[in-house]
């Protein structure tokens, strides 16, 4: 079960309408590193990891869907007054004669979401290492989001979530060590 | 009827928020550390700071949570704007 709160996890502001900047932040939306991939890579990866880590992963998971809600915020406000015209100078051409305004599950180059995004392999090391890359791939994005505008406003929200993406890393690595010592502690008996 | 967003209201949801992440970083970080007495000792005690600035935010600007998490006054508050996104 879970429980829709109304309230972003952090404040979302931007100073000016700007659709290219919306352009690329869909890539975390829809793309393979995206909040989407995310949270649904560690809900889906759960149900066959061992007890110890289960919480971490439906945590983070819920968390990244906080992220999701914050990125679409962003791509809304950066949107919402822009005109076709402009929507079309930013690249948006294609998206605005398929969606309007509305948010699509697509990357910044227009490609759908596609669950091959995402990896279960059933084997606690194997998934919980395509966690960690995950999250050091969208902080890197992330850094390149923040490098892509002048935003102060946007950069702010943004850094948010680039800390938390270090901050999911290191969780995820410490649950590695968890299990290792699991593992290594059944070998004696 | 709840009221509109003024500077109240952006200033108790910062407060809202900025315990909110207190309690996040601790959910995360307990998961991995359960044997954590002072994180545990500090998880509580911002657990219910938390729910003291989530029903003051409530009586001003109507449910934060539904499905039952939340009261309701007349007429029903939960399908009032502003969404998250729009504020
Ligand atoms: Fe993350």
């Amino acid at each position: 079960m879970w429980i829709y709160e109304k309230k972003l996890q952090y404040p979302v502001r931007v100073s000016k309408c700007d659709p290219r900047m919306a352009r690329f932040l869909i890539e975390q939306y829809g793309g393979a590193d995206g909040e989407l991939s995310a949270a649904l890579r560690y809900l889906n990866q759960r149900y066959s990891l061992p007890d110890k880590v289960i919480g971490l992963l439906t945590d983070i998971g819920t968390e990244e869907f906080a992220h999701l809600e914050m990125i679409a915020t962003m791509v809304y406000k950066l949107t919402k007054d822009a005109t076709p015209e402009q929507l079309e100078e930013a690249g948006l051409g294609p998206h605005y004669v398929n969606h309007d305004r509305a948010l699509f599950y697509e990357n910044a180059a227009g490609v759908p979401w596609t669950a091959s995004y995402i990896q279960a392999k059933g084997d606690p090391i194997a998934d919980l290492y395509e966690d960690i890359a995950a999250e050091e791939k969208a902080r890197a994005t992330y850094q390149w989001l923040i490098d892509m505008t002048d935003d102060v406003d946007l950069q702010d929200s943004l850094k948010f979530l680039r800390e938390r993406e270090i901050v999911h890393s290191l969780r995820f690595k410490e649950a590695v060590e968890i299990l290792k010592e699991e593992q290594g502690k059944k070998k004696f008996f | 009827m709840t009221k509109k967003p003024d500077e109240k209201y952006y200033k108790l949801l910062q407060e809202l928020q900025e315990l909110d992440f207190v309690l996040v970083e601790l959910t995360l970080y307990l998961d991995t550390h359960p044997n954590d007495l002072e994180a545990i000792k500090q998880f509580n005690q911002f657990a219910q700071k938390r729910q003291q600035k989530a029903r003051a935010f409530e009586l001003e600007y109507g449910p934060l949570l539904q499905f039952g998490h939340s009261f309701s006054r007349y007429p029903w508050e939960w399908k009032e704007a502003p969404w998250p996104w729009q504020v």
